[in-house]
Formats: C-alpha cells, structure tokens, sequence
C-alpha cells in the first residue's frame, strides 16, 4: 500500500474543515442538553450557567469560537472557489482562513481574559 | 552518456517487485550526473534485472507513459532529476502509480483511466468535414482562455494517482478526464458541449471533487485541474437553472 502524498496546504484545509465540522457535530447535542435545562427549571439552567463560568469551560468555549471561525472560513473558502470566477487563491484563501481564526481567537481571549 | 560524477558514488534503489503482493528489491545503481529516475530505472533494467517491467516512450515529457511513485510522490521520471529527490543519503524508493491496478513492478493498468475519459465524454464531436472552411476562433476570447489553460495534458496520470477521492471512490472520474471535459466545454467548435457538461456532472463527476488540490500540486506540466472542475461545478449549476450551454 502507497501511501498518498498530501502534505500540501489544500489538503490540510480540508482535514481542518472536516475535523472542525465533525467537533462542531459532536457538540451541538450537548448544546441542545444544557439548553434543554431550561424546560426542567430556571434553577437548573441557572446552575449549569454558573458552572460554565468557571476557567475549564473558557477554555472550552474558546476552542468552540477557534473551531466555527476554522469550519467558517473553510467553508467560504471552498464556496468561494466553486462559485466565483475562478481566481487561483487556493493557498490565499487557506491563509487568510487561518490568520482569521487565529485573530478571532486572540480577541476572544483579550475579551475573556 | 552523461559522465560518471565518480564511480564509487552509488545510490540505493528500493524498486518495487511483483504486483499487489511482492517486495522491494535494493539496487546500488551509479550516480551520474544529470541522471533522471528514468535513467535509473532503465539502468537497473539492462544491467541487474533484465525482467524488470517498466514503461516509458519518448523520454523527454510528451507520450505521458514513464510516471511512478518516487519517494512517495507521483511524478513524471523522465523529467524528474535524481538530484531533486534523493537528497543526501542518494536514496530513491520507486514504486508504481497509486490508484491504478497493477501489472507488474512498475507498470499499471491504464485501461480504468482512460474509460475515465470516455465516460465523462472526453472525445471532440465535430461540427465540420474536412472540406469546410477552417472554424474562426479567437484566441483572445474567455472560453478559448479557459480551455487552452487545459490543454496540454498528457495523459501521465500523475493527478489520478495523487487525487484522495479516486482513492476513496472508485466510480469518480478524477482530474484528468474532468480536464478534459472542461476543455470541451468551452471548445466552441464541439457539435455537443451541453452533452459533455451532462456526463461530466453525473454521478461520480465533478461535484465528487473535494477540492484539495492535489491534482494541481502534482500535474508535472503545470496545468490546474481544480480550476476546471470548478468551471464545471459552476456551469452545471447555470444549467440547472437554464442559463448554461447551448
């Protein structure tokens, strides 16, 4: 068995919008459960908001930021390929894509923080 | 010839040997200056394994028939020089074309790929006889552009082995034949563009395309299949809702 040869920035676009897009998945039924909360008592949800102060959940909640901008700017990317006159910035969009997240995740930090 | 660079200088050549079931086989191959892969291969075939199967033509990038997998990477190994892959160590591992079935060593089955070509209509239908005037086409208009952009593929199928969703879907047209495809599309001379968009968009067509570009990283003359299969994706939609080809 060959191993393919990837290591290139298109193909590491694309595992970065798959990957952001299954972790994005897997969260919104856990999103949807702690909404949920609400339908029980307003106590119950007022508890788990408050737990959700606490430093872990920051973390959390800055990944969840990093990862929407990531499956955000990937998706974009790949419409604005499909559907505009095409213009060759591949690697462009993938860098502007990735200097996005970074930035967005830098300004949820400095608002957190 | 091209001079020896110093006789006692020996790359170490791991060559594939058998089909799907085989192993590789080490070979000490002289280091010459200006050597391509082919150059390598040919020499391991005349001077230490004779029954070696390999395939190649024209050895100057035209015919499209010496690709292999060189350290990992699909290339053309005619136009590939030992000096650009085998780094320090001067070691080469060759092996044949991902994507494809075997034959034997190094030779593929091309048959699967260029049916590829065939189904997604990738044959000129003329419009004319010999005994009409010669079609005017500007060189300078848009859909000339675009398919001159494509044209000159050769049919290597180095971008049909690096691309993953030939590899994960085995019905997809892949790269080379969508490129073709694309050419036609905007060939004003073919009697049946609107047919070819229409194969070219089916099942495992163009919309398979994930976009990864793995076709353009590797293509060895430089051509930009993703770009044609975007044109493609794009047109297909302006057929749907009824702006597309005559």
């Amino acid at each position: 068995m060959i191993r393919p040869s990837r290591n290139h920035p298109g193909f590491w676009a694309f595992v970065a919008h798959r990957v952001s897009g299954v972790a994005l998945a897997l969260f919104l039924p856990l999103h949807f459960l702690a909404l949920g909360l609400a339908l029980e008592s307003d106590a119950a949800l007022d508890r788990f908001l408050s737990a959700a102060d606490n430093p872990v959940f920051k973390i959390a909640e800055w990944g969840l930021v990093v990862l929407l901008t990531v499956h955000l700017c990937a998706g974009l990317r790949v419409m604005a390929l499909e559907f505009l006159p095409w213009r060759d910035s591949r690697k462009g969009l993938i860098g502007l894509g990735a200097v996005t997240a970074v930035a967005v995740g830098a300004i949820f930090l400095l608002r957190v923080g | 010839m091209t001079a020896a660079r110093d006789e006692r200088e020996r790359l170490s050549v791991e060559v594939w040997r058998g089909r799907d079931e085989g192993r590789f086989e080490t070979f000490a191959v002289p280091h010459r200056a200006n050597q391509t892969v082919l150059d390598v291969v040919t020499w391991i075939q005349r001077h230490a394994a004779p029954a070696l199967a390999y395939r190649f033509a024209c050895r100057v990038g035209v015919c499209g028939s010496c690709a292999m997998t060189v350290n990992g990477r699909p290339r053309w190994t005619c136009r590939t020089h030992v000096s650009k892959v085998a780094g320090a160590d001067r070691r080469l591992r060759i092996e044949p074309l991902r994507n494809l079935p075997r034959i034997k060593d190094l030779a593929v089955d091309l048959t699967p790929f260029f049916e590829k070509w065939q189904r997604a209509q990738g044959r000129f239908t003329p419009t004319r006889n010999r005994a009409d005037p010669l079609a005017p086409v500007s060189p300078e208009s848009p859909a000339r552009k675009a398919a001159d952009a494509g044209i000159e593929c050769i049919n290597c199928a180095v971008c049909h082995a690096a691309c993953d969703v030939v590899g994960w879907d085995p019905d997809y047209l892949g790269p080379a034949a969508l490129n073709r495809a694309w050419t036609l599309v905007n060939d004003e001379r073919d009697g049946d563009r609107r047919g070819v968009l229409q194969a070219a968009a089916a099942g495992g067509g163009c919309h398979s395309c994930h976009t990864h570009g793995s076709c353009v990283e590797h293509c060895p003359v430089g051509l930009n299949p993703t770009a044609g299969i975007a044109g493609l994706k794009r047109r297909s939609l302006l057929d749907l809702v009824g702006s597309g080809l005559p």
